[in-house]
Formats: structure tokens, C-alpha cells, sequence
């Protein structure tokens, strides 16, 4: 036992040195005595930061505290969640619906915190979905997806769901330029020149509710919009999209969409859009797009389609958009807290251009022009320029703000992240991270109150950094410090799905919103069961509705009889508890689809087929009390010829049942 | 092997002693139960519980108010009945007869308002727990509610 023993503490031993040489040579300066009293949160205390990260190719949309990097949920947005039964229960499924019909899964990339005057203010956070073109607004007092729209025109909705500084608009712009819906899109590929076009939808969101509506789209070259940061402050009303391949390369774009020494990014005045909108300049074209809404009074979510959008086109109304070049393929575009520097990043450039909002304003009145992109005049590059940053690293992606002047860009290429002045121009520091950094977060750093003090940084590949899990490797965040002049690695931790963007706000913001329990006075589910005296099972034809009740620890009813093959059964079942943390689930043998976690005073409803006769438990999923084991029912399932009377019952007492022909 | 246990955990807990600043840094939890877990508190009162009601402000009329105990009665039909019987028999939880006889009133509305930590201090309860083993679980009653269903059990017990 204790050579077996000594030789593992020899093999570690020689399997960290090995390593270790392999490493960057500054890792030993990377992580500091301190670092674990730095991201230490006691058991019992609360972090001082919510922080959503998108889950990627999951689907869905992560929540970490700061700086624990505690996980602390996983919300389900636009992949479906069995655990949950997000897209299983009858209430869920309408949300994803779409255009295609329902559809389970999705890609999201980016996560934008709701903002009034520029500073987050903890009401909703947004999502994207890029496969599927959506945009999904969560609700952060239940922490629930509360709607998702579609795109029309769209295809990859990669530059989203960013925001105005008031939150009036939600943008995304399409990645992929396509045919539009409404033209005919039997066509040649290789005509991309003349039929693709790239759409920019900008979604209002009511003030109140928070309820999304497609305002109206742009109509823009065809060529690939990327990522995108609203004006703040002075350049409010104005919205910047960098876009690559405007080549309008249709194939090997990994060659042919790197032709150009410089792309562009698209500076649009939505102010003039608005001007135009109200003028009646834009055209309603037909189209067909999903609107799912989450009816908080009946627990239940709905879908409609729209069947037409506005689209302003900006070949013809010619002062909404302007292009900036900036070198190599433009990635991310992000805009500092005073609102007058925007930071291109081209992503094979070794240079971070950063533009000057005023000397922008001034190039477009006195007409400063350099030519025009398909109808879109091009400011002169030297015009809209306030200077470089020279050799910063290789290929930068993203930057983000602390609250000193100082920006903070990720290099994919170098894998570091490095931090400069916006005025000076200089580089400050640079840290290694592990490996290939994507996007970065500061707490509020793309806002105009950034709360700085930690930056995270998502990376792509993770390698060796944690025990080996087989060929799938987890992503991953590593955590800095940045409140000194030198950023400091204090942790890392593997995320969920690829991580892209992430927000970060400070903790009260968020909890003195958080909603507990649904009332069950409010609750306005059709199938709502007011207690267990109006427990009961209804047929309708060869639909059975059991009204079902769960209180710690029985189902009310828990014995049904006279169900019969070719039976559709619904359970709706209502949670009646009133107290924080007290959720029921509900799972039956055989079930197709997933299981139902209700949250007290919430109704959710599943439907089950029965694929044959005999008896069929079902049981409590969520461990509720001592006497949780003891939470379960049974199902009697008889031939479709049977003259079993359909009953329920609950401790031998029949419970009222119907029969409605 | 002993030797090295001992030597992690001694490892461990001059780890523990490091995170002296943490407190400063992490943000207050608000949730955070302020009780002590200790099950025999002197200064706790059997007659009345934990909470807000007292003798004074309940201040119950030796009638019956029957609206009020008819209002009690739909109160307890959603949030109550599912455990509690209205004889002496058990369910979930022990059956309500004779519940207004045994509890002084206070106690009662102090309980059903404010279960969770009379469940953890109260040695009657602490001994019911012990049958029922699922506890009480708090069904976010307001007052009015609770003074309903206070009613209901008064008249429940024969007050008229």
C-alpha cells in the first residue's frame, strides 16, 4: 500500500514537471500566493457578482457567482432541458416553435444585460440563437425564459443580441447574407453577388413588460455581419456592426474572404432609421416568423406567427449607414464607457485600429468619402481614426472596459489578453491564458458604468489543464483580478458548452428582484387545482385530464383506474406548496418525453400515451422529505374495450372524476 | 497512510486559515437563517412560539365570528387539508380536534405563520416531529388567513 503510494506521489510529481516545461515560461508569475484567499467565498456567503455565460452549441445560458465560480443554474433558453422539462411539458413547448416548427436545440452566443442610461440594471438578460436566427429575453426575477423571436432574413444570428443604452432596441445582424425570404431563393449559388443580402433587425423592447417586437430591418450589402456594440453617451443613437468577406466570397470563404487588406465596420444612425420609419419609408415585405411569449398568469407559454416585416433599405435611404475600414477581417467591435472610441479588432491584424466618434461626425458632414460599397459611402480610414495600437499580440478578437480608461483585448492567435490605455494608446500588461482566449468580460464593461475589479476570459481549448475526460474536452473561464496595475490569474473553472459572450453584474441588483414562490391565489392555469378537494380525472373523448395535486409528501390523486389504450392522458399537476425551495417532480414509467419539476404553486402538465395495458407507477423525482420514497402512485391502463369506470382515488377516498362526452 | 491523512489535514486546515479576508469581499446573504440551531433556548416561550402574535394583538372574542370561520374553512380546503384531518385522526400531520384546547391562540397563529423555527425550538413539535417526520411545511399564510383558519378551528373545537 505505501510504495503503490509513494510511486503515485512520484508520477504526479514527474508528470507536473513535465508539464509544466511544456507550459508558457511567465506561469510561475501567473498564479500568485494569494490567488485562492482572492476567489474565496466562505460556505454560506453569498458572491459579489451574478455572472450569465452563454452556454454555446448547449443551448442554453449559464450562471456563475463571482469570484467563486460557483455554478449555480443552468437556465434553459433554446435547447430543450428533460431535467426541467423545458420543450416537454405541454406549457414549454410553444416557446420553441418557429418558422421550421419546433425545434430543440440551438447555438447561443452572446448574452447582453438589460441597461437604463447606459448602466445595467438587472431587470432581463438577452441571448442569441446562431443556427436557428432568435433572440431570447430571460427573466431575472424567476430566472425563466420569458420569450423568444424569430428572424426573418436571417441566417446565423451572430451579431446580437446586443442593446441601446435605454434597452429600446435588441439588435442582430445575420451573419450569413442570404436570398431574402419573400424572393425566391431557388437559385444559383454563385450569384451571391447580385441576390444575397445581409438584414439587421432591430427589436424595440417595450419599457414596462420588456416584451419584443421587430421594429424593422436594414437591408445591407450581402456580406457577413459579425458583432456589433450600440453608441453611448454622445454616440447614442448610432450602432456599430463589424462585417468580413466583403469580398462576397460564396465558398472557401477561409481564403477568398480574406482577400481585402481592410473589411468594414458599419456604422448605422438608428435615429435616422427611426426619422425614416415614421416617415414611411420603410416597405412591409411579407415574411413568416415565430413570437413564443411566456404568459406569466397562465403558467403557459404561447406562440404566434407574423406574417410581415418593415424593412428600410439602404440603398436608397443613404444616410442611415456608413462604412469604417478596419484591417483583416473584423471580429469583435466594441464601443468604451465614454461612448466616443470604438475598438475594431481585426482578427488576422496585428494592429487594434481605434476610431474617434467625433472625428466619424466630422468625416460624414464635410463628406470625408473614399469611394462607395454597393450604395454605403466609405468614410476615409485616416478620417474616422484616432490612432493604433501597435504590436499588441496576434490576432485580436475582443475588448472590454474597466472603469479607469484602460481596455482590455483577447488574442486568439498569442492566447493572452492584454490591457491598454484608450487615450495613450499604450500596452500596460499582458497575461497568458489557457488556451486560445475567445471573448473576455468585465463586470459592466461594455456599459458605461463598468464595475471592473475581475475579468474573465473564456477559452476554447482547455488541454491539459484538468484531468483528461477522453477526446471531449470542457471550455473553460480563468478569472483575474484586475485591480491593480497587473492582472492577476486567480482561478479557472470549466464552463458549460463553448462559452462566447458573458455579462457580469453586482449581486443585489439581481436578488432583490428574486420572485419565490408562485402565489397560488394568482395562479391562472386552465387545469389549476385549488387544492385537494378539487382533485378529479375528466375524460373527453379519448383525452383524460387528471387534476393532480403534490404536497410533501402524496400526489392527490395517486390511484387512477379506466384509462384505456388510445387514451391521450394529460397530468396536470399543481404544486401546493408556498414555501422557497420546495418543488415537486413528476415522472411515469414509460414516458416518451421527460419528467415535470414544479415549482410551488405552479401548474405544469405531461402528456403520456400509453403503449400498453397493466398498471404504470409514477413517482416524485425531487427529493422533498423524509417521506419523499414514499411519494408515488399507480396507473391502471385497461384494453380500449374495457368497462373499467374511470376513477381516482387518494387513501381509498374516491376523489371526483367526470366523464365529459 | 495514517501519517499522511493526518498530515493533509493538518495541510488543509492551515489552508482554512488563510481565507481571513474573504468575509470582506463576499457579499451578505440576506437568505441566511439567523437563528441559532440550538434546540433548548432558554428565552424561548412554549405558551406563545416565535413570532408576532401575542395575547394583546389577537385579542379573540369568546364568540364565534362564523364568517370568519367560513372564510378559515376555504383557506384550509387549498392549503391545509391535504395533511390535516378536522377529528383527532392522523394524516400528514395530527388531526385538528381539540387543537384550541391544547395550544393557546397565539401559539397557534405563531406556528402556522412561522414554522421553521418553532419546528426547530419547540419541544412539543420537536416531540410531533419525531411521528410525523415530514415537518410543517410554511404555506405563506397572511395574517388574515391564518386568523380564518384560527377561527375555523374554534368553531372546529365547539365555540360557538
Amino acid at each position: 500500500m505505501k510504495n503503490r503510494l509513494l510511486n503515485i506521489v512520484i508520477a504526479v510529481a514527474a508528470i507536473t514537471l513535465f508539464i509544466s516545461s511544456c507550459k508558457p515560461k511567465n506561469l510561475g508569475s501567473a498564479v500568485s500566493g494569494d490567488a485562492a484567499s482572492k476567489a474565496y467565498v466562505a460556505p454560506g456567503h453569498y458572491d459579489e457578482f451574478y455572472n450569465f455565460v452563454s452556454g454555446g452549441f448547449s443551448g442554453q445560458m449559464s450562471v456563475y457567482g463571482l469570484p467563486s465560480g460557483r455554478l449555480l443554474r443552468v437556465i434553459p433558453v433554446f435547447s430543450v432541458d428533460p431535467e426541467k422539462g423545458w420543450g416537454y411539458s405541454e406549457e414549454t413547448k410553444p416557446m420553441l416553435n418557429t418558422s421550421h416548427g419546433f425545434v430543440p436545440w440551438d447555438d447561443l452566443h452572446h448574452v447582453e444585460l438589460s441597461q437604463t442610461n447606459g448602466e445595467v440594471d438587472g431587470r432581463w438578460v438577452f441571448g442569441n440563437a446562431n443556427n436557428t436566427p432568435r433572440v431570447a429575453r430571460i427573466d431575472l426575477t424567476t430566472f425563466r425564459t420569458a420569450e423568444i423571436i424569430e428572424l426573418p432574413n436571417s441566417a446565423g444570428n451572430h451579431s446580437s443580441p446586443f442593446i441601446t443604452e435605454n434597452t429600446e432596441y435588441v439588435v442582430a445582424g445575420t451573419r450569413f447574407s442570404v436570398p431574402p425570404d419573400n424572393d425566391n431563393g431557388d437559385i444559383p449559388i454563385n450569384t451571391y453577388k447580385e441576390n444575397f443580402k445581409g438584414h439587421i433587425s432591430f427589436i424595440a423592447v417595450d419599457k414596462e413588460t420588456g416584451h419584443m417586437s421587430i421594429s424593422f430591418q436594414l437591408r445591407c450589402p450581402g456580406v457577413n455581419f459579425d458583432l456589433s456594440h450600440a453608441g453611448k453617451g454622445p454616440s447614442h443613437g448610432w450602432f456599430f456592426f463589424s462585417c468580413y468577406n466583403t469580398e462576397q466570397a460564396n465558398t472557401l470563404l477561409e481564403v477568398n474572404a480574406s482577400q481585402k487588406d481592410k473589411d468594414f465596420i458599419m456604422a448605422v444612425n438608428w435615429k435616422k432609421a427611426e426619422e425614416y420609419v415614421k416617415a414611411g419609408k420603410g416597405k412591409k415585405i411579407p415574411a413568416q416568423y415565430s413570437h413564443s411569449m411566456w404568459d406569466e398568469k397562465t403558467n403557459s407559454g404561447k406562440s404566434e406567427m407574423i406574417k410581415e416585416v418593415l424593412v428600410l433599405d439602404t440603398k436608397e435611404l443613404t444616410d442611415i449607414c456608413y462604412m469604417i475600414p478596419c484591417p483583416k477581417s473584423p471580429h469583435g467591435c466594441d464601443v468604451d464607457p465614454t461612448g466616443e472610441y470604438i475598438v475594431g479588432s481585426g482578427k488576422l491584424a496585428a494592429l487594434i485600429p481605434v476610431f474617434s466618434f467625433t472625428k466619424l461626425q466630422d468625416a460624414i458632414a464635410k463628406k470625408d468619402f473614399d469611394g462607395v460599397y454597393d450604395g454605403i459611402n466609405v468614410v476615409k480610414y485616416e478620417s474616422a481614426l484616432y490612432g493604433e495600437v501597435q504590436k499588441p499580440g496576434l490576432g485580436p478578437l475582443h475588448t472590454e472596459f474597466d472603469a479607469n480608461g484602460n481596455a482590455y483585448t483577447s488574442f486568439f492567435v498569442s492566447s493572452e489578453v492584454v490591457k491598454w490605455n484608450i487615450k495613450d494608446l499604450k500596452v500596460l500588461d499582458r497575461v497568458p491564458t489557457y488556451y486560445s482566449v475567445g471573448h473576455l468580460m468585465v463586470p459592466g464593461g461594455d456599459s458605461r458604468k463598468p464595475f471592473g475589479k475581475y475579468l474573465v476570459a473564456y477559452n476554447k481549448i482547455t488541454k491539459d489543464r484538468y484531468l483528461p475526460t477522453g477526446p471531449e474536452l470542457s471550455q473553460s473561464a480563468q478569472l483575474f483580478d484586475i485591480s491593480g496595475d497587473k492582472m492577476q490569474l486567480i482561478l479557472d473553472y470549466p464552463t458549460i458548452g463553448e462559452p462566447h459572450y458573458a455579462q457580469a453584474a453586482p449581486a443585489d441588483l439581481i436578488t432583490k428582484n428574486q420572485l419565490k414562490i408562485f402565489k397560488m391565489a394568482d395562479n391562472g392555469h386552465p387545469y389549476f387545482t385549488n387544492g385537494e378537494k378539487e382533485a378529479k380525472v375528466v375524460r373527453e373523448g379519448n383525452k383524460v385530464h387528471v387534476y393532480m395535486t403534490t404536497i410533501r409528501s402524496h400526489f392527490a390523486p395517486d390511484n387512477i383506474e379506466g384509462i384505456k389504450m388510445g387514451d391521450d392522458v394529460y397530468f396536470h399537476v399543481t404544486n401546493l406548496e408556498q414555501d422557497w425551495d420546495v418543488p415537486h417532480g413528476f415522472a411515469i414509467k414509460g414516458a416518451v418525453n421527460a419528467e415535470l419539476l414544479i415549482m410551488p404553486g405552479e401548474t405544469m402538465t405531461l402528456r403520456w400515451t400509453p403503449d400498453k395495458t397493466g398498471i404504470f407507477p409514477f413517482y416524485c423525482t425531487d427529493f422533498c422529505s423524509a417521506l419523499h420514497q414514499e411519494m408515488q402512485g399507480y396507473i391502471r391502463v385497461s384494453p380500449a374495450n374495457s368497462n373499467v369506470p374511470l376513477t381516482s382515488s387518494l387513501g381509498g377516498k374516491i376523489s371526483g372524476s367526470a366523464d365529459v362526452e | 497512510m495514517k501519517q499522511l491523512f493526518i498530515l493533509f489535514c493538518f495541510i488543509s486546515l492551515i489552508m482554512a486559515c488563510g481565507g481571513k479576508t474573504a468575509d470582506t469581499k463576499s457579499g451578505t446573504n440576506p437568505y441566511a437563517s439567523t437563528e441559532p440551531a440550538a434546540t433548548t433556548n432558554p428565552t424561548y416561550d412554549p405558551n406563545r412560539g416565535i413570532g408576532k402574535w401575542t395575547p394583546e394583538n389577537l385579542s379573540l372574542t369568546p364568540t364565534l365570528d362564523a364568517a370568519m370561520a367560513d372564510s378559515g374553512l376555504k383557506v384550509r380546503e387549498v392549503k391545509c387539508a391535504s395533511c390535516h384531518k378536522i377529528t383527532s385522526e392522523r394524516l400528514v400531520g395530527p388531526g385538528w380536534k381539540g387543537v384550541t384546547q391544547r395550544r393557546k391562540p397565539e401559539w397557534i397563529m405563531n406556528f402556522i405563520t412561522n414554522p421553521d423555527p418553532m419546528i426547530s425550538k419547540d419541544p412539543v413539535v420537536q416531540a410531533q416531529l419525531e411521528l410525523c417526520l415530514v415537518r410543517m411545511p410554511n404555506q405563506n399564510l397572511s395574517d388574515v388567513e391564518a386568523r380564518q383558519i384560527l377561527e375555523f378551528m374554534r368553531k372546529n373545537d365547539g365555540v360557538q
